[in-house]
């Protein structure tokens, strides 16, 4: 304990000092994710060291863990109790940590029908940029006193605050769990799964690979069952590994030297015909593209669509992320300002200008 | 045209007059009689005439309302239905209370996409009734969904009895056009699932319209279950239904509604709505479970079991929809049925761990015998969301602000607890004082910094939610006193 409360310290005290000699602090868990984001060149801050579960009681449905904590750790303490991290997160490598995964705000394959990382966090404990322990939601279901300043810090790439402990909603893992195939075309696959998706049938993850269609299906053994009788397909001899394989880019599709684009659409948006390879995940709200089309045309199809692109990989944009209006660029900027006035958190990693 | 200086007063014939250039004069209220209805809202202990009443129609009006407020430096409440249970809407004298009610359409409605875009102004239950020959709903589902509209549940991320297993308002939007102080528009979100930057998406939600004024949402909707059972289970005592609660949630069953009501609120229930309710129970959990045919039907048995093992009375399953819809109907108007046995309520909305229900239940119950009060509890038992109901006349003198004593000592016992002092009907300018008791003077400062970030000259529902550092160190030192009161200091060690 003695040891946790040195580890806080030290991390506020070396927030506290680069925000006095302004500079700029680079946060590092696992350092599984540094590809995705502009590249930024702070001093490192590892938050490696502060670890460890702090509060997990399967009845509440919440488990709370230190930024540090290795995701696997937690992931293994769910599953002794039949739990697990409903948004299924990717890894991207074995030292994922926790804060990582939140501050990226990354959701693998049951997304679009369990929720994002951001639907799951219900508190979280932070140093600002001034270095202020500042704690915000809690460990409750419902909490809607002050601004939801924990949601904000998913998916903020840690530009806003340090995130040293986070508190999130877990659910009981289901009974059953089934992958169906079958041969679709593009338009079809896209189509049939949004219609799936408008039914009452227990689907929590679903991609199309160019030829098949992938469901997968979860619940109370005659659910599934139920499920399996209206999607029809075959089954899947082993229902998990492609799942896995998908959400780890481990799938052969990812085995490419090309740049590769995260795109986020509205799910029913008919196949873009984008030059490249297209992988169609989540149900059609989540397409990965390898390209070698210029970002600007590949963004501006896109965004005509009601989507926005990411360079998840590789490439040579100067912008990782899709630009924000002007409105909204004003509006992150003062955002930044309000949490991190100096701008020592990982500056420049969501955006070049803040 | 100089902006206002704070002390200088607002030229009402003046504003008035600036209005009318945006506005036809029907969709302005100046005079006081006319002003009245929009003193209060569903907090109606609060009440506050404001300068002008506004009710605009279309988004281009709003943007110029706001332009002129920003540049006259003059303050603006958004109001919906004015449902809200913490006075979120209450105007100011020397504000304009802008009143979304004419933003009342459906715009569109995609069943491929499950999303529909609406005005703000359109109430809760009218989305759901739009998708239902869709087969698909709107989950959030607030106990005042006839009346409350959806601009107010972003404004209040707003729960209702489903949202354990669907979430609350924040989980099922997609998309919002919002209106800030400065008078620009700006789409938050997107149908996508996601968009770039920050979300914005969350932060707006539940901001109690201090950070812009929501003109447009889209909302996510989800296939209508199959089939939803209803059960309703009797028990001797509050704390054995309380920890059966918990003992449902370790089985792996997420329930759809898990409400419960103890011997008082049950029967005033009963007493209004003839439900059915066992009268002489201690109290009762209503347990829905939804879902296809399938599981729905293996829940139904896990649960009546598990609710039997763990010392219900007696547990009934409703066998025909219309009696599905009795059993809720006594929770439903569980609020009113509590109004006709008292003269006044005062309802509360702080959330603890589940485990301590049991616990906090018993903590209130002292709690009313010494401040004289009867209190019934009517609650989201799966979310660990009470709602006590303080009853009390406020004709008798001292007893309003005994109410309000009681509530602030309820409330805090929720944050000792670990837990929040409001879960869904946010803090409004009831809940101020406690605010310093869950938040740390660095912590009221980060939330006012960000409100800044939107809003830099807090024209936007000014004075509610997030306290100033000068209130809190008053309520401080009174908060002192009031643990050195007989009784409470022991309370407060436990």
């Amino acid at each position: 304990m003695i040891a946790d409360n040195d580890i806080l310290e030290s991390l506020q005290q070396q927030v506290q000092e680069a925000a006095a000699r302004n500079t700029p602090l680079r946060l590092v868990g696992g350092d599984s994710k540094s590809f995705l984001g502009n590249s930024d060149n702070g001093e490192p801050l590892s938050l490696a060291a502060h670890r460890g579960i702090v509060n997990y009681e399967p009845k509440e449905l919440v488990i709370t863990a230190r930024a540090g904590t290795p995701l696997r750790d937690i992931e293994l303490t769910l599953a002794a109790q039949q739990q697990r991290l409903a948004f299924e997160p990717p890894h991207f490598g074995d030292g994922a940590t926790l804060g990582g995964t939140i501050a990226c705000g990354l959701s693998g394959p049951a997304r679009p029908y369990a929720g994002s990382a951001r639907d799951f966090v219900l508190g979280v404990r932070m140093l600002n940029g001034r270095g202020e322990n500042l704690r915000f939601g809690g460990e409750v279901m419902k909490n809607v006193a002050g601004y939801d300043v924990s949601r904000l810090m998913c998916g903020a790439m840690g530009t806003l605050g340090v995130l040293l402990e986070i508190s999130l909603k877990v659910l009981p893992g289901p009974e059953r769990e089934i992958t169906l195939v079958q041969e679709r075309t593009p338009e079809e696959a896209i189509r049939v799964v949004n219609a799936w998706a408008a039914r009452p049938i227990p689907l929590t993850a679903s991609c199309y690979d160019g030829l098949h269609l992938y469901v997968r299906i979860s619940g109370v053994a005659e659910a599934v069952a139920a499920g399996r009788d209206l999607v029809g397909g075959t089954e899947l001899p082993d229902s998990d590994t492609i799942w896995q394989d998908i959400r780890e880019h481990r799938h052969a599709f990812f085995d490419s030297t090309r740049p590769l684009w995260r795109l986020s659409l509205p799910p029913r948006t008919a196949p873009l015909a984008l030059p490249g390879k297209e992988l169609i995940d989540w149900g059609g709200a989540q397409r990965w593209l390898l390209s070698d089309a210029p970002g600007t045309s590949i963004r501006r199809i896109v965004a005509e669509h009601g989507g926005h692109a990411t360079l998840f990989r590789r490439g040579v944009e100067h912008e990782r992320f899709h630009p924000l209006s002007d409105a909204l660029l004003k509006l992150h900027q003062r955002l930044k300002q309000a949490f991190d006035p100096v701008a020592i958190l990982n500056p420049g990693r969501l955006y070049p200008d803040f | 045209m100089a902006s206002r200086s704070p002390d200088k007063p607002i030229d009402k014939q003046q504003l008035v007059a600036q209005l009318r250039t945006i506005l036809s004069s029907a969709s302005i209220i100046h005079e006081t009689e006319a002003l009245r209805p929009y003193e209060c809202d569903g907090l109606s202990a609060y009440r506050q005439i404001p300068l002008v009443v506004v009710l605009p129609e279309t988004e281009a009006q709003v943007l110029k309302i706001m332009q002129l407020c920003h540049r006259r430096n003059i303050p603006v409440v958004a109001r919906g239905a004015a449902t809200g249970l913490s006075g979120g809407a209450l105007p100011l004298a020397d504000g304009v209370l802008l009143s979304l009610a004419k933003f009342n359409r459906i715009l569109d409605l995609d069943p491929l996409d499950r999303s529909a875009r609406v005005q703000p102004g359109v109430r809760n239950l009218a989305i759901s009734e739009a998708a239902a020959g869709h087969g698909l709903y709107y989950a959030p589902d607030p106990s005042s969904q006839i009346a409350c509209t959806i601009g107010g549940n972003v404004a209040e991320n707003s729960g209702g009895v489903h949202c354990l297993k669907y979430g609350l308002t924040v989980h099922n939007i997609l998309q919002l056009k919002v209106v800030m102080a400065d008078g620009e528009l700006v789409t938050i979100g997107s149908e996508a699932l996601d968009t770039a930057g920050y979300d914005l998406l969350a932060l707006m939600t539940g901001s109690e319209g201090m950070l812009g004024i929501v003109t447009e949402v889209t909302v996510r909707l989800l296939p209508t279950p199959q089939r939803a059972q209803v059960m309703l289970a009797a028990f001797d005592d509050v704390e054995t239904a309380a920890d059966a609660v918990g003992a449902l949630i370790a089985a792996g069953i997420i329930p759809a509604g898990l409400e419960m009501m103890d011997g008082l609120a049950l029967r005033a229930a009963e007493d209004f709505v003839h439900a059915g309710y066992p009268t002489d129970a201690a109290a009762i959990l209503l347990c829905e479970v939804d879902g296809t045919n399938e599981e729905v039907s293996a829940a139904t048995m896990r649960v009546r079991k598990l609710l039997l093992a763990q010392g219900a009375r007696e547990v009934r399953t409703a066998k025909t929809e219309a009696e599905r819809i009795t059993f809720w109907k006594g929770r439903k108007n569980a609020f009113p049925a509590v109004g006709r046995i008292a003269p006044d309520y005062y309802c509360m909305d702080g959330t603890v761990p589940r485990k301590r229900l049991g616990e906090v239940l018993t903590t209130i119950s002292g709690l009313s015998e010494r401040y004289q009060l009867p209190v019934a509890n009517v609650f989201h038992a799966g979310d660990g969301n009470l709602h006590p109901l303080i009853l009390y006349d406020a004709n008798q003198p001292g007893e309003l602000q005994r109410a309000e004593d009681l509530g602030a000592d309820i409330l805090e016992l929720c944050v000792r607890v670990g837990g929040t002092i409001t879960g869904e009907h946010g803090v409004g300018h009831e809940k101020m004082q406690q605010m310093c008791v869950q938040f740390s003077a660095a912590e009221l400062n980060q939330f006012r910094a960000l409100k800044a970030a939107f809003d830099p000259q807090a024209l936007l529902n000014p004075g509610k939610a997030i306290p100033l550092p000068r209130h809190c160190s008053e309520y401080r030192s009174l908060g002192g006193e009031l643990l050195t009161r007989p009784g409470a200091r022991q309370e407060a060690s436990n």
